[in-house]
Parts: C-alpha cells; structure tokens; sequence
C-alpha cells in the first residue's frame, strides 16, 4: 500500500527504482476511489497527474502527487475555493506555490475542500459539501484547510499544501492527527491564493511528519517579486534542522489557564515530560489573554474579507454574488461596518493597536524563551453539524492560534495524543520568532520521534 | 445686485508614461494599443489571488512633481484601499492614498497668481468602459488595457480667482508635467483629466461658501474656461434670486456651451478606505528626496527667468516659446547661438512668434538664425533712383492714384509692388513705403 508511505520514502523508493510510477498512482487512486464519495475530501483531481508525473523524474520532487488546498489558483484546473461563486472558473495562471511546486517536479494531484473563501474552521462552510475526519467519520475535520488535512490523515494524498490565516492548518492538522506548518507571515508567496484575509495568509505543507514537512517547505519557501509582502530573508535548508538535539533549549509553556480546557489539559501536561526527556527546559508562562486575539483578529480579518471579496461581480468569470453563502455574507457584512466611516478608527484602527500589543508581547516572550508551545486546539475534533448555529465557531476553536497569526509568527502542530476510545487526535502548537521555522522544526521533530503518537512512524497508533 | 467672487479649486488626473504599469508587469500604452485587453494580467484583471506590487518609477516621478511644486514630502506613506463597486474596477476597489498621500502643502505661481497645492498622491487608473450596439443588442464592453496605469491627483486649494487663472493654472501644471517627462497629458484621449469644484462668495466675504459644484472630465482648458464661466453666471442667478445652488456634480456640453447636472450627492460617500494589506508602507530617507530634488530639470518658471536675464526675452514670447518641453530647449539654443553671433534673442524670439519667419522645432539652429537675419537684411537702393522710380510708377499708373487719393488705401500696396518690380532687388518696405506717401500728398 504504497499510498500510506511518507513523502520521504516514497522519494527515496523512487529514486532507489523500488516503486514506479504507476504503482504509486495506483494506491492512491485505490485509496481516493474507496474513501472520497464518503469523506468528501477532493473537489477537483487532475485527470494528467499521472502523464505529467512521468515527465517530472528527473526533478527533486520525482512526480509526487500532491493535494492541493482549492483556493491556490492551479492553472488549467478548476478553483473554487469552496464556493459555487467560483464553481466555473479554470484559472489561467499558477499560483507561485503551484509554480513552484510543479517546477521541482512535484504534480497536483487533486484540489481538495475546505471551508467557502477559507472562512470557518469544520470545512461545514463549504459550498460542496463538509469533509469528514478520516479518523473518524462522525467528527469533523476542523479548518479550513481540512481537505487537505484529511487528504493525508486517509493516506489519500503523500503530502498536501494549505493555507492558514489563523488556524487553518494547524487545527485541521491537530484534528486530522497530521503535521501542519505554518510558516511566518511573509515566507511563503500568497501570490494566486484567493485571499482571504490579507495580512495573515500564510501558505504552507500538511504533512505525514516534520521531516515531510520541511521537504515541502524548503521549495515553496523565499522570495517571490510577485508578492509585495514576501520577505528577502534568506531562507534556511529546513530538513537540515532535523535531528537536533534540543538539550538546553528553553520551552515556554502558554495558554494552560484557559476555562474549557479541562479535558484536554492534563493530557497535553502529561507531554511536556518529554521535552524534560530531551533535555530542554519546559517552563510555564504567562502570555497575553488569547481572547484579546480573538477580537482583534476578527475585526481585522472581517475588514480585509469585504474588500477582498469586492472583486467577485460575475462580470469577468464565476458567478455574481447571489451565490455567496451565509458564512461570506456575514463577514461581508460585518467587514463594512467595520470600516464605515466613524466606526474604524474604534474597531479597525483599535485592532491594530492590539495586534501590535500581542506583538510586543511575543518580543518579550522570546527573550526568555526558544520556542513556545500550547495545545492547538481547545479540544478534540467537534462532531459532525457542531459550527452550524455558532457564527463564531471558527474564532472559539483557532483561539490559541490566533494570536501567533496576527503577529505573523511560524507555528506547527504535531500530534501529542490520540484517544483510543473515538481515535481522534489532540495536537501540539510550537512557535518560534519570526523567520525561526528551523528552530520550531528541531523542537518538533524531535517530540515526533521520541514519543509514539505520530501514526506513520508508529503503525499501532492506527 | 450683490458682486460676487469666484471660489474655484482644481483636481487634475494626469497618467503616467511609465513602461510598465502601476501594479503589474502589463505594458502601460493604452492610448496605443491595437486592440482591447491586450494589455492583462491576473493582477490588472483582479483575478483571484492576484497581488499588486508597486512601480517604484511612478513613485518616484510623483515625489519629484512634489518637488517641483514646491510640496512637502512625507517620507512615511502607505498605500490605501477605496472600496467601491464599478464594473470598470477590476478588484471591486482602487489602490490609491487616503491619509499620507507622497506630497503636500505645494504651490504653483500663474500669471493670474499662486496656487496653493492641498496634496498630490499616487494611484491606478480604471479600466474604459465602451458601450456599444452589437446585432442591434445594447452592450458595455470593458477594455482593462487602461486598468491598474498609474494615476497621479493634483488637488489644489481654492485660490482660484477667474475662469482665465483656472486655465493659467492647468496649463502651467501640464507644462510643469511635461518638462519633468512624465507624462503625455493627452487631453483628448483622457491622459490628463480636469475637474473643478466651483462656487462663488459675494465680494469682500472670507469664508467658504455653503456649497461646492463639481465640474467633472473636462478635457480642454478651453472647455475648462467656459465651463468656470458658465458656472459664476449660472450659480449668480440664482443666488441673486435667493436660492443656494444645489451641491452636485455636473458635466460639459460643448454643444451647447453650458453645464449639466450628472449627479446629486445626498450623502458623503463611504469608500471604507484602509491600509492595503497587500503594500508594505513606504519609507523614504532625507537622502531618497535629495536625490530626487537633484535630479530634476530645469523648471519652466527658471527657464523663463534666465531667459529674462540672460537674452532679455519678453515675457510674451517667453510664455509661448516655454509651453513645450522639445520648443523651449529648441528655443534655448537658439537664443544661446544668436547671442554668439550677435544677433538679438529678443528679435528672433518675436519672428518666431509672430511667424515672420516660418520656423519650427525641427530646424536647425544655424537656418533659423540665417532666415531672420535674411528677414531683416536689405540691399541699399539710391535715394534719387527711388524717387526716380516712384514719380514714374505714380504717373503710369494714374487709375490707382486717383482712386488712393479718393480714400481707397488699399491701392498702396499695388503701387509698393510695382516700385518693388521697377528697383528689382530686395529693399526695405518701409523706405519704399514712406517714398510713395510722400510723392502722394
């Protein structure tokens, strides 16, 4: 079953000629034939990814299928980003992740759902159905990019691209039982990714391990002239930081006094002896009330939705906006009245004052501490229907994301537990300061390999 | 009946001439272009996931004709959405400058006065709507060959005193445009936009009048004269019979020769403007803007200055010879050579001028000066030849002698020829001219 093997063997059995081609694709389409009609995972495959993969072996990433998140534009394949508004329209270009992806060798297997426009945190917003979680079909995947994350958790996809704007790869990836890499605001292009809120779309992999995720990383990380906001920070070689030793290193603690987390708490403290293990210094500490996060970043992330979506008339492609569902229009709605005149300056202009206070806050953090970590959920995956009657579902569940993405910081999950009652996953978010994604993927990985709960270094987690 | 003063500001649209476009790589020619929406990206298409990345060109140019105008810079600026829907408008809002446009706070000098500048700031222009019958079925066509083509606003303070300062004004700012080389102002295809908020104050009141009409796509200064005109008459009557006029925005009928209501506003209107998330604000150093300043050409305003002084050229001609950019550096070498050869600047500046020689900006310096010297050069005739020749060309021609003497002076120049003819070379008219009155009397 060839479809269950990471992305790093699946490279290293291709190059070894231990696996064609055509056995790979055909695992996968096995396993996407067998699961998609009921997961809901895929919108759109690529009916050429196995003729282009062909053509890809003597490249880096030696025809890898890939599933990509719908909302990057795929060039000659159906966007939609979950809406019906875009249910139409075939872009005619590649989005610099896609670009950069295909030109390492690597091909788009499929576009798979999320939530509509990447507004929600279940995939239930999607105007082509909601996907479930393949670790449990009763449970919801989380979001947005829960597609993606669920392309990867049912072995349907080696590796998969998301985008985050708060949460949206972290908390499908600590639902789903995958790895999800946030990397810092300005790392990875947005450039044809149908933005959503502009000042915190992070691109970035979900994957089967860290070591998965830093193969994706080092090619669709840098700078990209096509994106005013992506940094010339030179970029590290991230598998390089696999393997380290974390001895010595300083681990902050965040978010435990949080109410609602009761459940969860005790089982996510009952890791920390981990990094005790590995020899670094796990320390609780005090952080800004995530709750403050939740407030500026709706606010911020609302406004830049209304402008963002005033580009969708119908008049050029897609279909006008009486397509828009519910989740859209009330953040349309909401993004207006933010910026209405005389009401900014006590919303919009207020949220960026509280961002830069998270801001500071993070500054301050990071003097003492290597990197911080915190659950990245409140809680385990919802049950299927659970967003349906709360339009701030989304907020509540990204809370302890929320406010490392309004200051652009690197974040990744990992898995830390899984319960073997319903065999979902909780997972684990580390941060590190701005453009430190190595040293967040040190403390990662080596928690990935000292412990059992990842479910593809460890069959009996799944 | 109450006098009344004009109380008139101006914003200009000029496009400009850069390469390339404001936001994208796309080829920035509209006016040339061969056919529609040739010119596209995703980023000018506003398709999704398409990001503007600034031309650093055009900000550049907007700072410097911040410098020539005398404006201050902010050396911290951003760009701002204007969010609105029109489907000219690719991405359902305009990346312009709301709160800290590049220049403020500036002024331009006319010959009817200053003009205080409020503030220029850099932004895109639309795509052009064409609405059209296509098989008998009404159509609106978009060409977005124009959209995201970067768009400079020169909006000035009230100074404005008459419909002739309002012209003065507009075509020195295009000069000014022009010597700087940074934009066309093509008027006639929309390269250069004019509007006018006008209103008028009884004479000897300060303060700003309740209500401002917006006089919207001139596309001529002569238009633009007519139109401040047209308005000072129409608002003094009815204000003359109590009536204040309505705050709105109207267009020019050249047709007719008079105003028309587009548009009423009933409220301000909300463009939700905010940062561009997608720009980094911009940052500029005292270095940048000294840079800039030392690059800028010599102004016209300077150029006319030294004219004065150095060739002692009349302001009239000066004003005419500087209005183009390529007549006025022609114009400069010529009057430099002239001055070698000792020949009068002056002299030349009013043949060209007033077309006493026919001479144009493609001529070589060296002909112009020969042309006016041959003008004015004249081989001597004996005065007792003259005479001569004058009483016989009077007593051969004793019909038009009689009719000069019965009043018709137009005659005169019948008898100057045939003088001209009899002495066969080139003489002075004007002695040949005074010899003839004379044996009239």
């Amino acid at each position: 079953m060839l479809n269950t093997l990471t992305l790093s063997q699946v490279l290293k059995k291709l190059k070894n000629k231990e696996i064609s081609h055509k056995e790979l694709f055909a695992d996968l389409g096995a396993a996407t034939a067998a699961q998609n009609k009921k997961l809901n995972v895929f919108l759109t495959m690529n009916e050429n990814a196995e003729i282009e993969a062909e053509t890809a072996l003597g490249k880096t990433l030696m025809g890898v299928p890939l599933a990509v998140k719908d909302n990057f534009c795929t060039q000659g394949i159906r966007t939609t980003a979950s809406s019906t508004v875009l249910d139409t329209f075939i872009p005619p270009y590649d989005s610099t992740v896609s670009r950069k992806l295909k030109e390492a060798g690597a091909v788009i297997q499929g576009k798979t759902n999320m939530d509509a426009w990447a507004h929600g945190s279940s995939t239930e917003t999607s105007q082509y159905g909601r996907t479930l979680n393949p670790r449990n079909p009763e449970y919801l995947p989380g979001g947005s990019s829960g597609g993606s994350a669920a392309a990867v958790a049912a072995d349907m996809s080696i590796a998969a691209i998301g985008s985050e704007t708060a949460g949206s790869i972290r908390q499908p990836s600590a639902w789903c039982g995958t790895v999800g890499l946030k990397p810092t605001y300005g790392r990875v292009s947005r450039y044809g990714v149908v933005a959503m809120a502009s000042s915190t779309d992070s691109p970035g992999p979900i994957t089967k391990t860290v070591e998965d995720a830093t193969i994706v990383l080092n090619h669709i990380a840098g700078h990209d002239e096509y994106d005013a906001t992506s940094s010339q920070t030179p970029i590290d070689n991230y598998t390089a930081a696999l393997d380290q030793s974390i001895a010595g290193l300083k681990v902050g603690v965040i978010y435990m006094d949080i109410p609602g987390l009761a459940e969860v708490k005790s089982l996510f403290e009952s890791q920390l002896k981990v990094f005790e293990e590995l020899g670094a210094h796990v320390e609780y500490a005090n952080a800004m009330d995530p709750n403050h996060a939740v407030g500026a970043y709706t606010v911020v992330q609302r406004a830049e939705v209304s402008s963002n979506l005033g580009r969708f008339t119908g008049v050029r492609y897609g279909e006008d906006r009486s397509y828009f569902g519910d989740e859209a229009k009330r953040r349309i709605m909401l993004g207006t009245y933010i910026l209405s005149k005389g009401y900014s300056d006590q919303y919009y202009v207020m949220a960026q004052k509280v961002r830069t206070l998270f801001l500071q806050d993070f500054v301050q953090l990071f003097q003492k501490y290597d990197v911080l970590i915190s659950l990245t959920s409140p809680g385990f995956a919802k049950k299927v229907g659970a967003s349906e009657a709360s339009a701030m579902f989304g907020e509540l569940e990204d809370m302890l994301v929320e406010p490392s993405s309004i200051t652009g910081l690197p974040g990744m999950n990992v898995p830390c537990y899984r319960d073997p009652k319903t065999n979902l996953y909780l997972g684990m978010n580390i941060m590190a300061p701005m453009w430190h994604e190595s040293k967040m993927i040190s403390v990662a990985d080596a928690f990935e390999k000292h412990t059992n709960w990842n479910p593809w270094r460890n069959a009996e987690q799944k | 009946m109450t006098a009344y003063e004009l109380v008139c500001g101006m914003e200009v649209h000029a496009e400009l001439k850069t390469k390339t476009k404001m936001f994208c790589g796309c080829k920035n020619d509209p006016f040339h272009a061969t056919k529609p929406n040739i010119y596209t990206c995703p980023v000018c298409l506003g398709m999704p996931g398409g990001l503007p990345v600034a031309n650093k060109t055009a900000i550049e140019w907007t700072i410097k004709l911040g410098l020539a105008l005398n404006c201050k810079i902010n050396v911290f600026s951003h760009f701002d959405r204007k969010n609105y829907f029109y489907p000219d408008l690719a991405k359902g809002y305009q990346i312009s400058q709301y709160d800290q446009p590049f220049c403020y706070n500036g002024k331009l000098e006319t010959e009817y006065g200053t003009v205080r500048i409020h503030r220029i700031h850099l932004e895109e222009d639309t795509a052009k709507l064409q609405h059209k019958t296509i098989n008998g079925e009404k159509v609106s066509l978009i060409d977005f060959n124009r959209s995201s083509v970067p768009l400079i606003e020169i909006v000035t303070e009230p100074d404005l005193k008459s419909p002739e300062h309002a012209k003065a004004y507009g075509k020195a700012l295009r000069q000014i445009l022009r010597f700087l080389d940074i934009a066309d102002c093509d008027m006639e295809q929309g390269g250069m936009r004019l509007e006018a908020n006008i209103s008028i104050r009884p004479i000897g009141t300060t303060e700003l009048p309740s209500y401002k009409v917006e006089v919207k796509n001139i596309n001529s200064f002569r238009f633009l004269e007519k139109a401040v005109s047209y308005e000072m008459k129409r608002q003094e009557i009815q204000l003359n019979k109590g009536v204040t006029p309505i705050q709105e925005t109207r267009g020019w009928d050249d047709a007719k020769s008079e105003t028309y209501s587009q548009r009423v506003k009933e409220d301000a209107e909300d463009y939700r403007y905010f940062p561009d998330p997608d720009l980094p604000p911009l940052r500029f150093t005292d270095e940048h803007i000294n840079g800039w300043c030392a690059e800028l050409p010599e102004l016209p305003a300077a150029l006319k200055a030294r004219w004065s002084t150095d060739y002692a050229i009349d302001s009239k001609y000066a004003q005419v010879l500087s209005e183009e950019k390529e007549t006025a550096s022609w114009a400069d070498q010529i009057f430099a050579a002239a001055a070698k050869q000792n020949v009068k600047p002056n002299a030349i500046a009013n043949a060209i001028v007033n077309k006493k020689i026919s001479a144009v900006v493609s001529d070589e310096v060296e002909r112009v000066i020969v042309a006016f010297v041959a003008l004015n050069q004249h081989e001597r005739v004996d005065e007792a030849e003259l005479t001569q020749i004058v009483s016989s060309v009077v007593s051969e021609n004793a019909d038009a002698v009689a009719q000069y003497k019965a009043g018709k002076v137009q005659v005169l120049g019948f008898l100057m020829g045939q003088v001209q003819k009899k002495i066969g070379k080139k003489v002075d008219v004007q002695i040949v001219k005074s010899a003839l009155k004379n044996a009239l009397k």
